[in-house]
């Protein structure tokens, strides 16, 4: 007989249950086959995340980019020794051939790798030395936005997913990530990648729930500060925009950039230092 | 400094002063007498200043002034006109047009049109050269449109002079620029104009923010309608002439004036594609709430509540000039204004001493004369809002000063002023006032003043004032605001992007960075 287990969520780098007791059934695509169940996060549980989240921003933000650098492409190591895992459930829950499961895989390794690279360059790219009309010395740089709530997507693409949680880790932001309804079983190896590549604990926590049940609580939280929203539901996103002008959120709507500078760049701030020249 | 000591000073200077010439000596004495009797301008000052008031005669007034649409003055379909005070004098200055939303929408139309059949077709490099003149002109006539900033809105006119109008000019010559480069601003991307773009500015800095809005915005190749506030349309309608002695084609530019419903007209009209806002954080919200569910992009440069932190090991004399300069210039009408003044305990007092010595020596009056250092409030609204403000801080048991100075009988002036010993929580080191009003208060360790400095809903800017290289950076690197300024305070420069963290808004002005709002970027 099979073992069923529940999915936890990943909450300042501990495996736990909702504190809302609920769970729900993820079923096998077309079947009424039972393939695991899934914690569905309360509002006390996105909560919490935030709490934790938030606190870890500078334990991540202080790290050097070098040091950054390494632990992303640490990930993609991690994320390669746990290729079979991976493509077992896609091929389990997507109903996709082998090789396509593989290439997903791949697809999210070479995101891993794209942005490790760009950790101690977005700043140089990005960032300048202002000529200002003065003695002055002027330089502008981007610094992160700080605690992030990344919205999945429904239609599940694992090169996307990593390609979104990287853009927004690479500045120096913290997040807590709902996944999408369309594979949320890979939060567990999906943690355990971010669990054992030296991340600090709370930078990246991962919640399964219904966005329905959440969308007004993420838009409304003071704490945070940008909301990447990658689902398809552009209704959820006017809503969600519309409630998050009472912190002034940095709202990023959905997009298809893959590998992209931009992609960083949604989530930085510019900040803009003068100091005087002289004797 | 004792009573006596500082009449035995004033004897003496007295004495040099008759050497000097009899006149001087006689209109001096003449002068202290009269001062003894009223409060004295400037305490401690034996020989007053004599007014040197800027000629106002290089201003001719339009009996009234109406909407520029489509390269032409064009009176509003309305027929309704305000007036535009000049909060030195009270007096009436001109009378404006009120646009009504048919109004916006022809205005929309001209700038569509211009968008499409003028503007768009242009290349950068011609394009730059409209905005080289318009910088040109300016220039030309700074006089005239650093007096009639100041009638309008009364700031000092050493700073419109000095300040707002050179800046104003710079950014157009800086823009300029840019029309024919813009591929290099962002390598490896296609970059194109976005359309039109509806523009709503602040009283504070009437010119400059209509610079900061207009020459970004054309140079990236899109056409604009901007609205000037209320309080100070004037400089804003002159520049409408600017754009015409400039040949600019007719729709690229369209200023149209008018209150709060106009500016709403402008936001929520259908054809505008991005909308540029400067002004109040309340404001801002209730703009970007009403195009939440549009695809419109928007910036917003709002409020703030900014920290100036001095270390104890300051230069305290600079830093002193810094506090001044960070929360009393233009009034403390500025959305960055160093107003919450943060300063390290073992220096708290020497530092409150050196800056209650400063602020006596400011002059308060008359904003056409170059030697006044604090202008009149911009108007009877904010006057009011600011005494308001000051009451409330009293009430809550803040340890308030005033400078003693005199302040002229007619007109809208407020003396600077600081609340000190203030806690974290107080109405005053939490709510923007957006006048002379300081508040102060006091840390032990570098981490508390971070602490404090980043205890706000705002994020616009931060001063730091220490001549430890090492301290300054650690600190710059932690706060969280969009323009630091280290050993100085209040700089600006079109090169150098403006903008802020947080409820402080969305989006960069200035410099490469502020190019990004009115370019779409593929």
């Amino acid at each position: 007989m099979k073992v069923v287990k529940t999915v936890k969520l990943y909450i300042g780098g501990q495996f736990v249950r909702t504190e809302s007791g609920r769970s729900y059934s993820f079923n096998k695509p077309g079947t009424e086959n039972q393939y695991m169940r899934l914690c569905q996060a309360s509002r006390k549980d996105f909560r919490n995340a935030v709490e934790i989240c938030r606190n870890s921003v500078s334990s991540w933000s202080s790290r050097s980019a070098y040091n950054r650098s390494q632990i992303l492409y640490r990930m993609a190591e991690m994320c390669e020794g746990k290729r079979l895992e991976f493509s077992t459930i896609f091929k389990d829950c997507l109903d996709v051939t082998n090789d396509r499961a593989e290439k997903m895989v791949d697809e999210a390794i070479d995101s891993f790798v794209y942005y490790a690279g760009f950790c101690d360059k977005y700043q140089q790219i990005s960032g300048s030395v202002n000529p200002v009309n003065g003695p002055f010395h002027n330089f502008t740089t981007p610094e992160p936005v700080g605690m992030t709530a990344l919205i999945d997507s429904d239609e599940f693409n694992f090169g996307s997913l990593i390609d979104n949680i990287c853009s927004i880790l690479v500045g120096g932001n913290a997040m807590v990530v709902l996944l999408g309804s369309g594979c949320p079983a890979i939060l567990a190896p999906l943690a355990e990648i971010f669990a054992t590549s030296d991340l600090p604990s709370g930078v990246i926590n991962l919640l399964t729930g219904h966005l329905d049940e959440l969308k007004q609580f993420i838009a409304t939280h003071r704490e945070v500060r940008s909301v990447s929203f990658q689902n398809e539901r552009e209704d959820v996103f006017f809503d969600m925009k519309e409630a998050s002008i009472d912190n002034m959120k940095r709202m990023v709507p959905r997009h298809k950039n893959v590998k992209s500078l931009d992609n960083i760049l949604n989530f930085v701030e510019y900040k803009t230092v003068w100091h005087p020249i002289g004797y | 400094m004792t009573k006596k000591k500082t009449d035995k000073k004033k004897v003496a200077k007295k004495k040099t002063a008759k050497k000097a010439t009899k006149k001087v000596a006689k209109k001096t004495t003449k002068k202290m007498t009269k001062s003894s009797t009223k409060k004295k301008s400037v305490k401690g000052l034996v020989f007053d200043y004599d007014p040197a008031p800027e000629s106002s005669a290089i201003i001719t007034f339009k009996k009234k002034y109406d909407l520029f649409i489509g390269g032409k003055f064009v009176a509003p379909e309305s027929g309704k006109y305000m007036t535009s005070i000049n909060p030195a004098t009270t007096e009436s200055l001109a009378r404006f047009a009120v646009a009504s939303e048919k109004d916006v929408d022809t205005a929309v139309k001209a700038a569509r049109k211009a968008y499409q059949t003028s503007w768009s077709k242009l290349s950068g490099a011609e394009r730059g050269k409209y905005l080289y003149r318009i910088a040109r002109i300016l220039q030309e006539r700074a006089r005239e449109f650093a007096v009639l900033e100041t009638m309008d809105g009364g700031k000092p006119i050493k700073e419109s002079r000095d300040v707002d109008i050179p800046l104003a000019a710079a950014h157009f010559f800086y823009y300029a620029g840019w029309a024919d480069k813009l591929e290099y601003a962002f390598p490896g991307k296609k970059v194109s104009s976005i359309g039109v773009c509806g523009q709503i500015i602040p009283w504070n800095f009437p010119l400059l923010m209509a610079a900061w809005k207009i020459a970004p915005a054309l140079a990236a190749g899109n056409t604009i309608v901007i609205k000037p506030a209320e309080q100070t349309p004037l400089t804003a309608l002159l520049l409408a002439e600017v754009c015409q002695e400039a040949e600019l084609p007719e729709g690229v530019v369209n200023i149209i004036t008018g209150a709060g419903e106009t500016g709403a007209a402008i936001v929520n009209h259908k054809d505008v594609n991005k909308i540029a806002f400067t002004g109040s954080t309340a404001v801002g919200k209730l703009i970007a709430k009403s195009i939440a569910k549009t695809n419109k992009k928007l910036t917003l440069e709002l409020g703030g509540k900014s920290a100036n932190i001095i270390f104890e090991d300051a230069a305290l004399d600079q830093a002193v000039e810094g506090i001044i300069n960070g929360i009393y210039f233009n009034q403390g009408h500025v959305c960055c204004a160093g107003s919450r003044l943060l300063v390290e305990e073992s220096v708290r007092d020497v530092v409150l001493k050196k800056l209650k010595k400063r602020m006596s020596t400011l002059r308060v009056g008359n904003p056409l004369d170059k030697n006044t250092d604090v202008g009149a409030i911009n108007s009877k609204e904010q006057y009011d809002q600011i005494t308001k403000m000051v009451a409330a801080g009293k009430k809550e048991g803040g340890e308030f000063y005033q400078a003693e100075c005199s302040l002229p009988r007619k007109g809208y002036f407020h003396a600077p002023s600081y609340f000190a010993h203030q806690s974290a929580s107080s109405l005053i080191s939490r709510v923007e006032v957006f006048g002379p009003v300081l508040s102060i208060s006091s840390f032990r360790t570098p981490d508390e003043a971070i602490t404090k400095a980043n205890d706000t809903n705002y994020g616009l800017a931060a001063g730091i004032w220490s001549e430890k290289g090492s301290k300054i950076h650690k600190t710059a690197g932690s706060l969280k605001a969009g323009i630091i300024w280290a050993n100085t305070y209040n700089k600006f420069d079109p090169t150098s992007p403006f903008g802020g963290y947080f409820e402080s808004g969305y989006g960069r002005e200035g410099g490469l960075q502020g190019l990004h709002p009115y370019l779409e970027i593929k």
